[in-house]
């Protein structure tokens, strides 16, 4: 099984892209989670720019959300919504829309922030775009605020109980994404 | 005063070509209606059973079409199939089916009412059934909760949906 783990901050030292880490740490034997780090190659989507084949780095996006079995977000909140940056990257993914990568696909939203709310809105945001996508969202909730402080002096997560969550919920999405049982 | 005429003896199986299988739902001012063309009924001593490929749905418009067999309507891809079984009661031309329907893996009672014309012979020799039925559902209740809201505030989409069933049913030989 493979986890594709999308953090919604570019910034170097982000708190998602740590979670995103730790969840790579704490994935269960038989599963491998990569931390995707393209997000800041992606170029603003542009129609004139949406052809057959796209860009080269959003159609190596592409193929890498096609070829997991599922996809992790943490995402941080700007201005109560999503991150420019990484709406930008699944509006090239949502090409063409009748058949795009994310389709049926498992994915799991969490989403954390230095403020108290841990970005729940952002999450929320994020989990209405993938299902309008046709993504198959699964009821993953968990937000981390404050989360600046459940790192260590190297930026790695140090709060048990969190990895606890993460676990949980990458539990939750690998259920997801068990594949269907044939129905005739 | 209700009389029990001609009973439904016997196996009869669906006409795709002369049938119809769909539904209505109340979509912003009008009805939006679908059709889902690839199915099976049958009809064995007063018992239907019934089943439709959601994932034959046809509509207008591609990525319309996609988002409805998405996991956020019918989820075709881990519920391919919607099915329903019931009972049917007969008085004069009017048809009742006590049954289930089971649409996204979520099974609620379903009473299905119409009316009947047959069993008769058709212009070929063959028996036929001619059996029109509808029944309303919330959607909600099988998962199917997509909604926007429109600038009065209102839902876009109604929960109420009318699945509608027009049969012709051939007498199959023993």
């Amino acid at each position: 099984m493979r986890v594709l783990a999308i953090s919604g901050s570019l910034r170097r030292d982000s708190n998602n892209t740590a979670l995103l880490r730790a969840l790579r740490e704490e994935a269960p034997a038989g599963v491998e989670v990569e931390v995707w780090d393209g997000l800041k190659g992606i170029p603003p989507y542009d129609v004139d720019d949406d052809l057959v084949p796209g860009p080269p780095k959003v159609e190596a996006f592409r193929t890498l959300v096609r070829e997991a079995d599922a996809i992790f977000f943490a995402t941080p909140e700007y201005n109560s919504s999503i991150p420019g940056a990484l709406k930008n990257a699944l509006d090239w993914a949502s090409r063409p829309i009748a058949a795009n990568a994310f389709r049926n696909k498992p994915v799991a939203v969490i989403g954390s922030s230095a403020g108290a709310f841990g970005g729940v809105w952002a999450a929320a945001e994020l989990r209405k775009v993938l299902a309008a996508m046709g993504a198959r969202v699964t009821e993953v909730e968990l937000v981390v605020g404050h989360a600046h402080d459940k790192l260590d002096e190297v930026g790695e997560l140090a709060d048990d109980d969190i990895r606890d969550e993460l676990r949980e919920a990458l539990d939750l999405l690998l259920a997801e994404a068990e594949p269907a049982v044939a129905v005739a | 005063m209700s009389t029990i005429e001609q009973q439904a003896t016997g196996t009869f199986a669906a006409d795709p070509v002369h049938s119809h299988v769909g539904f209505e739902v109340p979509y912003a001012v009008a009805t939006f209606s679908g059709e889902v063309p690839e199915f099976t009924a049958s009809l064995v001593d007063g018992h239907l059973e019934g089943s439709a490929k959601i994932q034959s749905l046809r509509l207008k418009d591609e990525n319309l079409q996609a988002h409805v067999l998405s996991p956020e309507f019918f989820d075709a891809e881990r519920h391919p199939v919607l099915t329903f079984s019931g009972d049917l009661a007969r008085d004069g031309d009017k048809a009742t089916i006590d049954g289930e329907i089971t649409i996204k893996g979520i099974t609620h009672p379903a009473t299905l009412t119409g009316t009947i014309v047959g069993p008769t012979l058709d212009h070929f020799g063959a028996t036929r059934i001619g059996l029109t039925l509808e029944t309303v559902v919330d959607r909600t209740a099988f998962d199917i909760k997509w909604n926007m809201p429109l600038p009065s505030g209102e839902p876009a989409l109604g929960n109420e949906v009318t699945l509608k069933a027009d049969l012709t049913l051939v007498a199959q030989e023993a």
